[in-house]
């Protein structure tokens, strides 16, 4: 025992042990939020016994009663673990002493180089990427297998990270080394370990920057498996599409922290407190923790971690995740790749059991190019199959078989069409075109000198043409006037009121009436320009050809997955108020003859939120608009990102209707979005963003948190006109402002002249 | 000139300045639930987007457009018998007093004592080169000016001709016009000052700047 040591170490060794214990129970406190707790006051009141008794006692006594407080300690630590609530499973998570990325690096990996800046000379010293190995034997050998690690890394209490807060250029620089590791073809392994994404505008701008880096690894042709700590929302998005997921068991994911819900559902403005109360009742509806996240199929494994959670101290813990991390690359492979019989079987037979030294069995961590195509589509199926049951799906089988079989029917046709027959006209037609202008340049050198020589008499036109082209084709009629008025008026036009401009006090703009605003001058101040906000009813009835509109899978209905309080109700209001079952509509319609499939984002259901059931339609709509080679538009008339109530469902959304756009833009079709009076948050962070023909009508606003939510988490005070249209175009987010009036002339323009390599009437 | 004090005496007897709020144009009237004594305030925020208190609704054609204070200050009184009642464009509504900052005493008091010498006609203003150049450099305290010594150029639709100053000989104290910017007739385009009263007015100033405690 202490027969080897002096006295004086002895003495030393049990400080340093009463040291530790204390900050065991200071932590203890900290994650129960002050909470009193019998166990905690047992733990308390014993230490301090101890303390009190620590003159009288002998060493050797003493050495018993520190190793009897230790165990107690466990003992108590391990019974408080069973009482966690989902916000202190939060708490967990944000304490300083949490597990971090450098001692992940440190502890899992056998050996790493961090590149991408050190500490704080780093562009964004939030985000870490390093590149490690990982040994492994194969019979007598050892085998370095390679890994790019990327991860937000909060550190112990150092300020300059941000506390894992990345910016745009952080997440930019992520992007960059996953591409690196693309071309290496190394598998990456990411470590979510975010509160939330820094929310600046400025190029690259937090939402454009975010749906760049999903569409990326979207399509990224190495394995990707994500460890999720702290996942929240966007930030945990821009590095969490993966094919493997992984949470560790104190962990949280949610879409919008639960401070942030409770201030929401308190409907409460800066600078007030929420209750705590409604704090943890938020964080457990919003069904956040590994445990639900894993019953609903959004992570595939949960990691346990010692009670109450994994400490930098907890060298089995990370033996533990180590296994998991090798497992799951191993099970991505495996998946992949050609040659695996038996191995495949071991796994798949591991998976449930648990156990088993992952070294025992050596996966080669190596892929080609067919493995990697097999990697895409697998990935893309499995987000695919996320949130199936997160909707109410209204409708009746026999629709639901009649446009399977239409999808069917269009797969097949346009695989002929396009892909066999397509492929031949092509190369016939490009054949032909090469001949003949090869025969074109030979005739035109052998005729010059004759053309030369023939004569040029002067230039007559015929008297009829001349006429024709600089008189009224029906002179008796008078000039023609283009019909005037639009197809949809505006309910808001039939009341005989005054209304003032907003801009007024800037262009001096004189009041304007209502019926000629919003009738005849669309919504658009005559003075200054500004754009009145109007129905999404607007557009449709007035953009598209008459009677072209056919809407399609109405019958897919937003529902209450987590049983969130309130929320039916305030559904069957949405509901009734806008007679439709989703705030997203999607319908094939004309314009000016050009045929294309459009999906409609609309802010009068629950705000325009994005939940299981508007992914669902987007991505249907996006399928069929890849089968029948049509041009997609995404008309945002107003979206608050994604819905709070469904939480995971909709964050899952982000990923999923991203790989979707990415698929049909692959394919050779037309994404353009175009944004109409406010679009904030997740969408425009995911798929809208990451589209490459961006548009919005005049003084719309687009951005990714609001000016609360900015001066909230980066102090700074933004300008009124912050998030509007000329400053995002001026900015780079978007590539044109359209004025309401002109959407039909130059979305015909778009249709006709930009992108889409594969559209039928191309 | 003897009269700064007298002056600074006067401002500090009624320390205000009486600002009426008229109707923007016609209308029907709804006074807020401000009365006399009531403390309002101006536009705040760090870009102005806060407006002030509102002091009342007019509304024109069931149009309301709401009237908000542009300063700071207290309600000095209230037209309340036009309360629902139908008012042309320019009707007087309230009396707002506004106590007057440092800045406002010095400047009001500068503009009584200096001489100003007045724009004659609607044009842009801007300093000959030499003298402008003397300004950007070390203020306009720097320039001596002397009746008879062209100190303007005048420019009107692209056409310039020089302006010669007229009047007391001193330094200029104050500037009052940007050189791209149309100065109506008669606005001041600079104030001078005495060589021999500079003290007197900087004393004064300083006296303002120090002691002068607005009135809250």
């Amino acid at each position: 025992m202490c027969r080897g040591l002096t006295w004086n170490a002895i003495v030393m060794e049990i400080e340093k042990r009463i040291a530790a214990l204390r900050e065991r129970l200071a932590y203890t406190k900290d994650i129960f939020g002050g909470r009193q707790n019998a166990n905690i006051e047992l733990m308390e009141s014993r230490l301090a016994e101890f303390v009190a008794r620590e003159r009288e006692a002998s060493d050797g006594e003493k050495d018993q009663m520190v190793r009897e407080l230790e165990d107690l300690f466990s003992f108590l630590e391990k019974k408080l673990d069973a009482a966690l609530s989902p916000m202190d499973r939060v708490r967990v998570v944000r304490h300083p002493a949490r597990v971090s990325l450098k001692d992940i690096l440190e502890n899992v990996y056998d050996n790493y180089t961090e590149i991408g800046g050190q500490d704080e000379y780093s562009i964004d010293p939030s985000m870490l990427i390093a590149r490690a190995t990982i040994a492994r034997r194969q019979g007598d050998k050892v085998v370095n297998q390679p890994v790019m690690v990327i991860g937000q890394e909060k550190g112990h209490g150092q300020e300059f990270r941000n506390g894992g807060s990345v910016k745009p250029w952080g997440n930019a620089k992520a992007l960059q080394y996953m591409k690196v590791a693309e071309t290496e073809r190394i598998p990456i392994h990411t470590y979510v370990f975010t509160p939330g994404a820094y929310p600046v505008e400025e190029f690259p701008g937090a939402a454009q920057q975010i749906a760049r880096n999903i569409y990326e690894m979207a399509g990224l042709r190495v394995p990707v498996v994500s460890v999720i700590s702290e996942g929240g929302s966007g930030g945990a998005e821009a590095i969490g599409l993966s094919d493997v997921r992984l949470m560790l068991s104190h962990g949280y994911y949610s879409v919008i922290s639960p401070e942030g819900a409770a201030a929401i559902e308190a409907g409460i403005r800066q600078g007030q407190r929420v209750a705590p109360e409604l704090i943890e009742a938020c964080a457990k509806r919003l069904k956040i923790t590994a445990a639900d996240n894993l019953a609903m199929g959004y992570v595939d494994k949960v990691v346990p971690e010692p009670p109450l959670g994994a400490r930098p101290y907890h060298y089995d813990f990370f033996k533990e995740l180590r296994q998991e991390v090798i497992r799951a690359t191993d099970r991505v492979f495996l998946g992949i790749a050609g040659f695996k019989l038996f191995r495949a079987m071991v796994a798949s037979r591991r998976k449930a059991e648990h156990t088993g030294d992952s070294e025992g069995m050596f996966v080669r961590w190596t892929l080609d190019e067919a493995a990697a195509d097999r990697l895409i589509w697998r990935r893309y199926q499995k987000y695919r199959h996320m949130s199936e049951t997160a909707f109410h799906d209204c409708r009746p089988g026999y629709q639901r078989l009649a446009s399977n079989m239409q999808s069917l029917y269009w797969s097949g046709y346009s695989l002929i069409r396009y892909d066999f027959l397509g492929k031949h006209v092509r190369n016939l037609s490009k054949t032909v075109s090469d001949v003949e202008a090869e025969l074109r340049l030979v005739a035109n050198r052998i005729t010059a000198p004759l053309r030369r020589c023939r004569s040029h008499g002067p230039l007559t036109c015929d008297p009829e043409k001349s006429r024709m082209l600089v008189e009224l084709s029906q002179p008796e009629q008078g000039a023609c006037l283009a019909d005037f008025g639009w197809r949809y008026v505006s309910p808001k036009a039939a009341e005989d009121r005054a209304v003032t401009c907003p801009e007024s006090a800037t262009y001096g703009c004189p009041d304007l009436w209502a019926p000629d605003l919003y009738g005849d001058f669309a919504g658009v101040c005559v003075h200054c320009g500004y754009h009145f906000p109007m129905e999404y009813q607007w557009v449709m009835g007035n953009v598209f050809d008459p009677d072209s509109v056919i809407e399609f899978n109405e019958g897919i209905e937003a529902a209450n997955p987590l049983n969130y309080p309130g929320f039916d109700e305030k559904l069957v209001k949405a509901r009734k108020k806008t007679g439709r079952k989703s705030s997203c509509v999607t319908f094939e319609a004309k314009i000016d003859g050009i045929k294309l499939v459009s999906a409609v984002l609309y802010s009068a259901f629950r705000g325009g939120s994005v939940g299981a059931a508007e992914g669902e339609k987007f991505i249907l709509a996006l399928a069929r608009a890849r089968e029948r080679h049509f041009p997609f538009l995404a008309y945002i008339h107003g979206t608050a990102g994604i819905r709070i109530q469904e939480s995971l469902n909709g964050l899952i959304q982000m990923p999923r209707v991203t790989m979707s756009v990415r698929r049909y833009i692959e394919d050779g079709g037309l994404y353009v979005v175009l944004y109409d009076t406010n679009s904030y948050a997740g969408p425009v962070a995911s798929f809208l963003g990451c589209s490459p023909y961006q548009f919005a009508v005049r003084s719309a606003n687009i951005g990714f948190a609001g000016p609360g939510v900015i001066r909230e988490t980066t102090g700074i005070d933004i300008p009124p006109n912050y998030h509007r249209a000329h400053n995002a175009l001026a900015r780079g987010h978007i590539q044109g402002i359209w004025d309401r009036r002109e959407i039909r002339k130059n979305l015909r323009q778009v249709l006709l002249t930009i992108g889409g390599r594969n559209l039928y009437y191309r | 000139m003897i009269d700064v004090n007298a002056l600074l005496e006067e401002i500090k007897a009624a320390p205000y300045e009486e600002i009426e709020v008229a109707a923007p144009h016609t209308g029907v009237v709804s006074f807020a639930p401000v009365g006399p004594g009531t403390r309002v305030t101006g536009p705040s925020g760090v870009y102005g987007e806060k407006s002030g208190t509102l002091l009342a609704t007019l509304n024109r054609e069931h149009n309301d457009k709401p009237i908000f204070a542009a300063v700071k200050g207290v309600v000095g009184s209230v037209r309340m018998e036009l309360e629902g009642r139908f008012v042309e464009a320019g009707t007087p509504l309230l009396l707002i007093r506004h106590f007057l900052s440092k800045d406002e005493v010095i400047a009001a008091i500068l503009q009584k004592v200096l001489y100003l010498f007045c724009a004659p006609e609607r044009a842009k203003y801007y300093f000959i080169p030499s003298v402008d150049k003397k300004v950007k450099a070390s203020g306009p305290r720097s320039v001596t000016v002397r009746p008879g010594l062209e100190l303007f150029i005048v420019s009107r639709m692209k056409r310039e001709k020089p302006l010669v100053y007229d009047g007391p000989e001193g330094i200029i104290y104050a500037v009052y016009f940007q050189h791209d910017q149309n100065m109506d007739q008669g606005a001041p385009l600079i104030g001078v000052c005495p060589e021999d009263q500079t003290g007197l007015i900087e004393d004064v100033v300083n006296r303002v700047r120090t002691s002068w405690e607005e009135q809250e």
